[in-house]
């Protein structure tokens, strides 16, 4: 009786057992770059909004604080959408017959809510607190990203739980202080640091200088023993890693 | 269809396998999306989400009229007005320490700046781009104005500005206008108002020193 298969199937065989192998790895591997992608994620992306909302000029251009909209940020666990009067505070008298503006001033006469698609929305099963963050030292950029440079608004982050963890694992690579030393010559010396969107952390060409009681203190590293993240972890009271990478620190 | 033709027609049971199998892997995949629709976005009331049960879809409501919660009273008519006997009231409600006027100037520079200028000469940048300029707070009609004059003002807005109470805490408007009478001092104080040996430096605050609870 002959031979059923051809000498190459011994090849043919073992390749294909090969191929299969990279082929299921890749596929995961292109399933998880997929669920990790602005496809999924939204990151990256802005979304139709009912006004095409530019952060962009109202924060670089007019300089307008963040806490002006987002009035609760320091209190509560939601930072805030603004209610349309917040807009009209100004907008009662500048842009009145903007096209793009109607929306805003059809809210004010009929009492409908403007419905805005958030750009940050967290799944439900995350408990998120805005207050605790702002007040131990996360500034807004930090996950935000550089709000004041973005025309529309879109989420910096992909809001996955590695990105999470990636800074609970670690805060004090990201704390900045409230407060700097003032420098008349710099007003974003002046506010609080945390709503200072070009917040630069300390670095040897870059030092920060905070108050401590009476005397000033310099800082050149952000980590590190001597770092300001780690001496702002302290004096702010930032609980451990272990104990803010726990599943119930967020899953409530 | 002719019945005919679907009976004549050849299924062999492979085509049901097929069929059968093609079903189930979508109704995982839905089960699937389903799960996460109701994990992700639970059947519950977050800030300001859509509400399908009232007729304005608010799902945040106002309390019946007339509500009054514990410790909202606010019977306090020098606290809550600024006024006291229907007159502004030249008196604080409570001291001022060199916390809360810090504190005051943070709020200031927030919430009045946009308008009233860091200075407080009424030409900020939202007066710049065409608003209604704000009087100075340098004129003497200001200058002269009791404290709590400036503490109604901001609650009940006035003229072209709105009221900001709904944006500013009561405890940070009273601490705004006590920044703004220090604003006014800066253009008529003098050298020798500082007590000798006193040096006045502008300082930030400690980590934590400003209060930070707002009322």
């Amino acid at each position: 009786m002959a031979q059923i298969f051809h000498r190459s199937a011994n090849s043919i065989a073992k390749a294909s057992i090969l191929g299969g192998l990279i082929l299921v790895v890749g596929l995961l591997w292109a399933a998880l770059q997929l669920q990790r992608s602005p496809y999924f994620t939204y990151a990256g992306v802005a979304r139709p909004q009912p006004v095409p909302f530019p952060h962009q000029h109202h924060v670089a251009g007019l300089g307008i604080d963040c806490r002006y909209c987002h009035t609760t940020v320091e209190v509560s666990g939601f930072a805030g959408i603004p209610p349309t009067r917040t807009c009209m505070n100004c907008h009662s008298q500048i842009w009145t017959a903007a096209p793009m503006l109607e929306p805003v001033r059809e809210s004010l006469r009929t009492g409908k809510s403007l419905v805005w698609t958030r750009a940050n929305d967290l799944p439900d099963f995350v408990y998120f607190d805005h207050s605790i963050h702002v007040n131990k030292g996360v500034g807004c950029n930090t996950c935000h990203g550089r709000v004041d440079q973005m025309p529309l608004m879109y989420n910096q982050a992909s809001l996955q739980m590695e990105w999470c963890l990636n800074c609970h694992r670690d805060p004090a690579k990201n704390l900045r202080p409230h407060y700097v030393k003032e420098d008349p010559k710099n007003p974003a010396t002046m506010g609080d640091q945390i709503f200072n969107m070009a917040y630069q952390e300390p670095s040897d060409s870059h030092p920060v200088t905070i108050r401590e009681g009476n005397t000033y203190k310099t800082f050149t590293s952000q980590t590190g023993p001597d770092g300001l993240g780690t001496y702002l972890a302290a004096v702010n009271h930032v609980r451990s890693p272990r104990d803010i990478t726990s599943c119930n620190t967020c899953h409530r | 269809m002719d019945m005919r033709i679907l009976t004549n027609m050849p299924m062999p049971a492979r085509r049901f396998k097929q069929a059968a199998l093609l079903l189930v892997a979508v109704g995982a995949l839905l089960t699937v999306s389903a799960c996460r629709e109701d994990m992700q976005n639970q059947p519950k009331y977050v800030p300001l989400r859509e509400s399908s049960f009232f007729p304005d879809q608010r799902s945040a409501r106002l309390p019946v009229e007339g509500t009054i919660a514990r410790g909202q009273l606010e019977d306090d008519s020098l606290l809550y007005t600024g006024k006291v006997d229907g007159k502004e009231s030249a008196e604080l409600p409570f001291a001022m320490t060199a916390a809360d006027m810090q504190r005051g100037r943070e709020r200031y520079n927030i919430y009045c700046s946009p308008c009233h200028s860091q200075l407080g000469d009424g030409n900020g940048m939202i007066v710049q781009r065409g608003f209604k300029k704000p009087p100075s707070y340098f004129e003497p009609r200001l200058v002269q104005a009791p404290i709590g004059h400036f503490f109604n003002v901001m609650t009940r807005g006035y003229g072209a500005m709105a009221e900001y109470s709904s944006q500013v805490p009561v405890a940070d408007r009273w601490r705004i206008a006590a920044y703004i009478r220090a604003l006014q001092l800066t253009q008529t104080a003098k050298g020798t108002d500082v007590p000798a040996g006193v040096t006045v430096a502008s300082h930030a605050p400690t980590e934590g020193e400003a209060p930070k609870e707002a009322k």
